[in-house]
């Protein structure tokens, strides 16, 4: 239970996957625009993340790991990701249409989101167990989450302020987006143990 | 002759006027992560260049029996097989830059710049177009990402390419390397490039093919939902 808290506050802040591993990053700097999009996007990628944590764990552990096939890994990851993405797109449609009509668009993104299939190379390296790569994807689509968010806040801000003329746009929302980021290096002396 | 001089300026067109880093805002993961100097910029860049230029030829050449229904998945397995043998190359060949990399080479396969260039360009032009192009964009990412690792990398450790560069001059700030300075060096480039070139085609960026999901074609989200 001990280790399962550290995975989730260590994926969430600690080691943040947008603001300190740089991974996610095109959906952050490309939803963040107004808080009601970034919910849908983390919504999203929260429900995938999990999901496909499960399955590409299954994969590997009784595919290609039994069959010495490991150097398949990354085929095999983003394939079963993608396929994924587009049977939970397909049930949600049929099942949950409400849910579908919030996350619908963004769900196609997710397929080329770093994030999710970062997670699952992270899980191979540290050889986590089931019940801990489930856990630890969860934590990393809380921590985008919250990433997000925060972000998609100081974004708003920035629609109504004088920027000088070459700054305007990615540029000044990146300098933005690293002061975010400097707020999670405070996490960095946090150590579960 | 002319022929010459499109091929020319197909390979030239990913260097800067559709800098796939600075001006098209793709692959921004690597571009951020990998570069706390500028030898794993160069390391990255190579390995990007190579899935770019062998998915694009690959692609060109398949596209006609490819059904359209099912070309994503197609071009991505395309893409994931280069990866897997870049994988396996820098791990037997460059180990020590390997591991500094970690699992950015195989997320090259979610790169958005390589896909973009599959959808915008393999797909409509013939195999030598393509690999061109894939050279050019190659060049434009390795470029980029160099330089943003140089700038990390002196100020942030004081050297570059591992050699000593500002002993008298001033003390390193570690900041720029960590992830904050990340996009701290990041964002003055973009708006240095940005003012150095010319601006006015800055909105092309949408059609680049990877869909909403990238800084570039935020307009498209944001402005369908208001």
């Amino acid at each position: 239970m001990k280790e399962l808290f550290a995975i989730l506050i260590g994926a969430m802040l600690v080691e943040n996957f947008v603001l300190t591993k740089f991974l996610g990053i095109c959906p952050f700097l490309g939803v963040s625009k107004k808080t009601s999009t970034a919910l849908g996007m983390s919504g999203a990628v929260v429900f995938v993340l999990v999901l496909s944590q499960a399955v590409t764990w299954l994969a590997n552990e009784y595919l290609l790991v039994p069959n010495k096939l490991e150097y398949l890994q990354t085929i095999t990851f983003i394939l079963v990701i993608a396929a994924l993405v587009q049977f939970v797109e397909t049930v949600l449609k049929k099942l949950m249409p409400s849910l579908y009509k919030s996350l619908g668009v963004y769900l196609p993104l997710i397929t080329t989101n770093c994030a999710v299939l970062g997670s699952a190379l992270i899980f191979v390296e540290r050889d986590y167990t089931f019940v801990e790569s489930v856990v630890f994807g969860f934590a990393a689509g809380l921590g985008f989450t919250l990433a997000l968010i925060l972000f998609s806040g100081v974004r708003e801000r920035l629609e109504t302020a004088d920027i000088p003329e070459a700054f305007k746009g990615m540029p000044i929302t990146l300098i933005a987006a690293s002061l975010v980021s400097i707020t999670f290096i405070g996490f960095a002396g946090l150590i579960i143990s | 002759m002319a022929e010459r001089k499109k091929s020319f300026s197909v390979l030239l067109n990913g260097l800067i006027k559709e800098n796939p880093t600075f001006r098209l805002l793709l692959g921004m993961c690597p571009s951020l992560a990998v570069t706390t100097m500028a030898k794993n910029g160069l390391g990255m860049g190579a390995a990007a260049t190579f899935v770019l230029v062998g998915s694009n030829l690959v692609i060109s050449l398949i596209r006609k029996i490819v059904p359209d229904k099912v070309r994503i998945p197609a071009y991505i397995t395309v893409i994931a097989t280069f990866t897997t043998i870049v994988q396996l190359l820098m791990a037997a060949l460059l180990p020590e830059i390997n591991k500094q990399l970690g699992i950015f080479i195989p997320l090259i396969v979610v790169n958005c710049i390589i896909f973009a260039r599959a959808e915008m360009f393999a797909q409509k032009n013939g195999p030598f177009l393509s690999v061109l192009d894939g050279l050019g964009m190659g060049a434009g990412f390795t470029l980029a990402i160099t330089i943003i690792g140089s700038v990390r990398e002196i100020l942030g450790a004081g050297t570059w390419m591992g050699i000593p560069v500002t002993v008298n001059l001033f003390e390193p700030a570690i900041m720029f390397i960590l992830p904050p300075g990340g996009f701290l060096v990041m964002g003055f480039l973009v708006a240095l490039f940005n003012k150095l070139t010319n601006k006015k085609d800055r909105n092309a960026e949408c059609e680049t093919g990877c869909g909403v999901g990238c800084p570039g074609c935020s307009k498209a989200v944001n402005g369908g939902e208001a």
